[in-house]
């Protein structure tokens, strides 16, 4: 069974979000999303400075069988993209949650239309997973 | 639902992700792909490969069927058990499948066609069969195994009696020869050395555990595509399809030109092929920068005097576990060499042309870029 942390929020599209103290938020997969592709072997992050509107294919995740877009569950302006995925995109296999996070950003309005873990659970559990 | 194997209950119970191949349920992976590659580079890995199709065809017309329907010559076969790769071809030269044929004795061969073919190569077979005295079954009642990786012979080998370990360790390669109630080949489709062993249904669970237990890996569908594509092997339905000829396909080697004089089918087209050069051939790459290469992403290949610029194709690509970078084959224009670029979502990067295989027997074969 997946790990759902209950602090975050999450998409249909199996992404998580984390606010950060700073109004910024940090945006990853989740261990669902990671273990249905598999080891990750190429990771694209966007580059800071890039604005992004919600749904839009801002980040790729790439495995051994099949490369898969990441969706900005926010608008707003990228902050930073994980430095560390180039070298080692296994991380998001391994802490996706924590070190695999792929981007931060600051939004430029108020951030809804986002699932609780309890919600997005729900949907997991629609899925058959 | 799609077709099961005699071994799908155990494929769940290990907790393998189930995927629709050819119409088959079938593992895609266990635990994690890349370990399962590793594990066949370096030790040994079982796959399930019931799927595929074993046909026998026996009779006195035999021989005279397969010089007919085969690009390759089974007359090349002189000892018994001795196999033999070959396309099956359409009269314009079209691959209707690509296929392992083992010779058995005179008047007894066997194939093993693709899963996702089957149907398909067995109407033709038979309504070619009919003008010959030939026999055509169907061997549903065997599963496949294949075990691959260094040690993988002596793992079979050790389930095995002493006197019939010593038949199936004495095999060369790309033999196979039946030993009670298995048949086991030195073949493979991992570029490692290794065991195909076909088997009663009913064994096909115990024989499984029994090489788990021996340290041999649960590998899926997902591990056996990166190390064919790394050994330089095509995949049916990838590479190769109907609407190509062995010719750019990589895979002239296969077709038996000589003797001239027999007459197989896709003949005339190929001659002609032959003669007057493919446009476009079957090529390996080495992504230079980041990125992964899929299928059906588009090569731009540079002037090349006397070769004009051109655009050609990916038709295999992933990344590859053991050369940790990407790789792929690709369909270009006939004079394509040195440096191409790739278009993977928008953006062009460079790759290089190299003869594949990139991989064999656990080391790289691609020389490292200057």
């Amino acid at each position: 069974m997946s790990n759902v942390p209950a602090d975050l929020k999450y998409t249909q599209s199996h992404e998580w979000v984390r606010g950060l103290p700073d109004g910024t938020v940090e945006i990853g997969i989740t261990d669902h999303a990671q273990h249905a592709l598999g080891d990750l072997v190429f990771v694209d992050v966007p580059e800071a400075g890039r604005k992004v509107t919600v749904g839009e294919a801002c980040a790729v995740v790439e495995s051994v069988k099949a490369a898969s877009d990441v969706y900005s569950p926010v608008a707003g302006e990228v902050i930073a993209g994980n430095p560390d995925l180039a070298g080692k995109p296994e991380t998001i296999n391994e802490d996706p949650f924590g070190r695999g996070w792929l981007m931060r950003v600051r939004p430029s309005s108020t951030v809804t239309g986002l699932l609780s873990a309890k919600e997005y659970e729900a949907v997991l559990a629609e899925e058959g997973a | 639902m799609g077709r099961r194997t005699p071994l799908f209950e155990l494929h769940k119970e290990l907790g393998a992700r189930i995927v629709d191949f050819g119409g088959w349920d079938m593992p895609v992976q266990y635990h994690s792909q890349i370990e399962e590659h590793h594990a066949v580079r370096r030790g040994a890995g079982v796959f399930d490969v019931s799927h595929m199709c074993v046909v026998d065809l026996e009779n006195s017309g035999t021989r005279a069927l397969l010089q007919r329907l085969l690009a390759n010559d089974v007359a090349k076969l002189k000892t018994p058990g001795k196999a033999l790769y070959s396309c099956m071809l359409k009269e314009d030269g079209g691959v209707i499948d690509d296929l392992i044929v083992y010779y058995l004795d005179d008047s007894h061969y066997r194939l093993v066609v693709n899963a996702g073919t089957r149907d398909k190569d067995l109407s033709w077979i038979r309504r070619h069969a009919a003008d010959f005295d030939v026999e055509v079954t169907e061997r549903d009642e065997l599963a496949m195994l294949a075990v691959q990786g260094p040690q993988a012979r002596d793992k079979v080998a050790g389930l095995m009696s002493i006197p019939n370990a010593k038949l199936a360790l004495e095999l060369a390669v790309f033999t196979g020869r039946q030993i009670d109630a298995w048949f086991v080949a030195r073949t493979g489709y991992t570029g490692e050395d290794g065991f195909e062993i076909m088997i009663p249904a009913a064994e096909a669970i115990h024989v499984w555990q029994k090489l788990n237990n021996e340290g041999v890996v649960s590998c899926g569908l997902g591990a056996r595509d990166t190390l064919r594509l790394e050994a330089g092997m095509n995949l049916y339905g990838n590479d190769m399809d109907e609407n190509t000829h062995p010719l750019e396909c990589g895979l002239a080697w296969t077709v038996a030109f000589e003797p001239a004089t027999r007459k197989f089918i896709g003949r005339e087209t190929l001659d002609a092929l032959k003669a007057e050069g493919s446009p476009r051939k079957l090529v390996g790459l080495v992504l230079e920068d980041r990125g992964v290469l899929r299928g059906h992403q588009k090569v731009i290949v540079p002037a090349s005097p006397p070769f004009a610029s051109g655009e050609g194709e990916v038709t295999s690509g992933t990344f590859s576990p053991t050369l940790e970078r990407s790789i792929a084959f690709a369909r270009v224009p006939s004079g394509t060499g040195g440096k191409v670029q790739v278009d993977i979502r928008g953006k062009l990067l460079n790759a290089r042309v190299v003869k594949p295989p990139f991989v064999r027997n656990g080391k790289s074969m691609i020389e490292e870029s200057k």
